[in-house]
């Protein structure tokens, strides 16, 4: 071992550290970045999106779960943020529950549901598994629209309200406590994913990924252990909805669409798939262009340009949908893979 | 007894509209093993275009013969899109199916987001012909024309499809390359022309459901194709990869379950006995109802 791998071990151990007390300093600052950010880093907006982009960040390691660490391609994981959003908002709002009591209703729906879904999705592989996975998807999306017994708001959503929601949670001046919650949550998806990939089962979701006719050969159960991944997974989801309910303050139909998962596809493949940084990155970096270029394509600076130019420029969609084609050509294993590319050329040695 | 007669037939026009849609993918699917997310685009490229062209194309316009040169304008140009596609996109990746679905669901967002950018996401007044609007007595009920035009449209297709497949050396190439792309390679035959082709098929015929789908809705906006595209997708999955045939049988069940279960039960039923439906086949029969084993 030399001076060199010391140092790039102590980076490796160091960086979630660095990054965590960076993440924990954030609202006693009053740094301001102008065009970046909407505000100094303690004020309520710039708090909102920091939020949101760690609560992408956990969905789209969820995601990667799935995607990367196990290789199935799922293009119904909206489903379960859906359910964990409405779920949580229905019994406290509708049904005047405690919040607390939502939630365990919550994960008891986020264990139940994936199992029986997971159960009868996961009996066919691959192309037909995705389809699968859509079709239930949009069901889910077509229950939300057609507001059953008026519970779910069909196409206007549904507010966050009733006597259930603690007062530290709700308000403009409260939006530390959300920025907490969020953190809570990424670093909790962050955590149980570390751990699980790290334990007996992770090594054969990766083994199931790479070749999975050989782990059937060698006797291992593969439907059993792609259910595991899929229930934890779905789960993980599923409470995220229940924190994206309370960071946004009620729920749209726009989660359960499936381009809304077709969102964390592209987040976890632009940071970069099956790697410990990349689904953060990419869900981190995709929301943040997201919002910010909305405010760009407003600003100054596109408004002067020739409507030919300025018309896309306006569209956030277009230009992530655009950069998105562009990563899957220019940079296989997405943005944590360029990091991996680089660094050998730098040592100057394997 | 009229309303099952205008639910039957209501239900044969939905999914022939499928058919349009499905075919195509089925076929792409099936040789090229490309899983096509742009699909929709291909249908908002023909609807927008059909649109554009009935306003703006000298000779086109939205009755008599100008909207029949309206729609071929459109389905002109999402066969065009087809091409592109293929040519720009798909070519270079072929090999790697993750990272062709991948593209194409960029290219999906972004193309619906860049129709966005410039025709707005409010929905756009569809040019309809008068003897579309009008209704048929057909065993009593009064059926709306826009039925018979879909079904008529699907009915065209499929048989065109079928002897392109079964009559032509370009349809044989396709067909021996759905059931073996290699051996068909390995025999000297260029295979990658008959890529390019079934992709301007499947633009074509699903600018066409994009173009006639505008005037049963009455209007377009970009995200049409979408939910569109999920049934197709169902549709093509029941039906079995690469099976035109199967896609025409898939397509007129997923319709008239649709059209049934959501008059007799309520609103969103239908929509959830086609993905029963959907869980049922997989189960019992995995490689779809014209069952080729993968």
């Amino acid at each position: 071992m030399n001076a060199r791998t010391t140092t790039r071990t102590l980076a490796r151990r160091g960086a979630p550290l660095l990054l965590a007390l960076v993440l924990l300093a954030v609202p006693y600052s009053t740094l301001d970045v102008p065009v970046l950010l909407p505000g100094p880093l303690n004020s309520p907006g710039t708090l909102q999106l920091i939020a949101v982009c760690l609560l992408f960040a956990g969905f789209a390691l969820s995601y990667d779960l799935l995607f990367g660490r196990t290789g199935l391609l799922s293009f119904g994981h909206a489903l379960y943020i859906a359910v964990g959003s409405y779920t949580t908002n229905i019994a406290v709002t509708r049904g005047g529950w405690s919040l607390g009591a939502a939630l365990a209703l919550t994960a008891a729906v986020g264990l139940v549901l994936p199992a029986v879904i997971g159960a009868v999705a996961l009996r066919v592989n691959g192309i037909a598994f995705a389809m699968v996975t859509l079709a239930v998807a949009q069901l889910g999306s077509i229950i939300v629209l057609s507001d059953p017994d008026g519970r779910t708001g069909g196409e206007e959503g549904l507010a966050l309200g009733g006597a259930g929601v603690p007062a530290f949670l709700s308000g403009v001046a409260n939006t530390v406590n959300l920025y907490w919650l969020a953190l809570g949550y990424a670093a909790l998806v962050a955590l149980a994913i570390a751990w699980s990939v790290a334990s007996e089962p992770g090594r054969v979701w990766a083994a199931i990924r790479e070749n999975e006719r050989r782990v059937t050969v060698l006797g291992l159960p593969v439907l059993r252990f792609r259910l595991m991944a899929y229930v934890l997974a779905s789960l993980l989801a599923t409470l995220g909805g229940a924190v994206h309910l309370l960071v946004m303050g009620g729920s749209t139909p726009q989660i359960t669409t499936s381009d809304f998962t077709l969102g964390l596809l592209v987040m976890v493949v632009l940071g970069g798939a099956g790697s410990r940084w990349g689904a953060i990155l990419g869900g981190v970096l995709y929301t943040f262009l997201d919002h910010r270029l909305a405010a760009l394509g407003t600003s100054g600076a596109v408004a002067d340009l020739p409507a030919v130019l300025r018309a896309p420029l306006s569209e956030p969609l277009f230009l992530l949908g655009a950069l998105f084609v562009l990563a899957v050509y220019f940079l296989p294993g997405g943005l944590a893979g360029l990091a991996g590319r680089l660094r050998p050329a730098r040592d100057g040695a394997p | 007894m009229s309303t099952i007669v205008l639910l039957a037939l209501t239900g044969l026009g939905l999914g022939a509209l499928y058919f349009l849609i499905a075919s195509g993918l089925s076929l792409i699917f099936g040789l090229a093993d490309v899983l096509n997310f742009a699909h929709g685009l291909f249908l908002a490229v023909g609807a927008y275009g059909t649109w554009w062209a009935a306003g703006h194309l000298p000779g086109a316009g939205a009755s008599g013969a100008g909207f029949w040169l309206a729609v071929l304008f459109g389905v002109a140009a999402g066969a065009l899109a087809g091409v592109l596609v293929e040519l720009v996109l798909i070519r270079p990746l072929y090999a790697r199916p993750i990272e062709q679905v991948l593209v194409t669901v960029g290219l999906g967002l972004a193309g619906v987001a860049l129709l966005r950018a410039v025709w707005g996401s409010d929905p756009r007044q569809f040019p309809k012909p008068s003897w579309a609007a009008g209704t048929t007595g057909v065993l009593g009920a009064q059926v709306p024309n826009d039925r018979f035009l879909l079904i008529g449209a699907a009915a065209v297709v499929l048989v065109a499809l079928l002897a392109f497949l079964r009559r032509t050396r370009y349809g044989l190439v396709v067909r021996a390359g759905v059931e073996d792309r290699a051996m068909v390679a390995a025999l000297g035959i260029n295979v990658r022309v008959a890529f390019t082709l079934v992709f301007a098929i499947g633009g074509a015929a699903a600018a066409l459901a994009g173009a006639l789908g505008g005037v049963y809705f009455g209007n377009v906006t970009p995200g049409q194709g979408g939910s569109l595209l999920i049934f197709a997708f169902i549709v093509v999955v029941i039906g079995g990869m690469g099976s035109v045939p199967g896609s025409a049988v898939a397509a007129v069940l997923v319709g008239l379950v649709q059209q049934f279960a959501n008059y007799y039960t309520g609103a969103g039923v239908g929509e959830a006995s086609v993905v029963l439906l959907l869980a049922a086949v997989l189960l019992a029969r995995p490689a779809g109802l014209a069952g080729r084993t993968a």
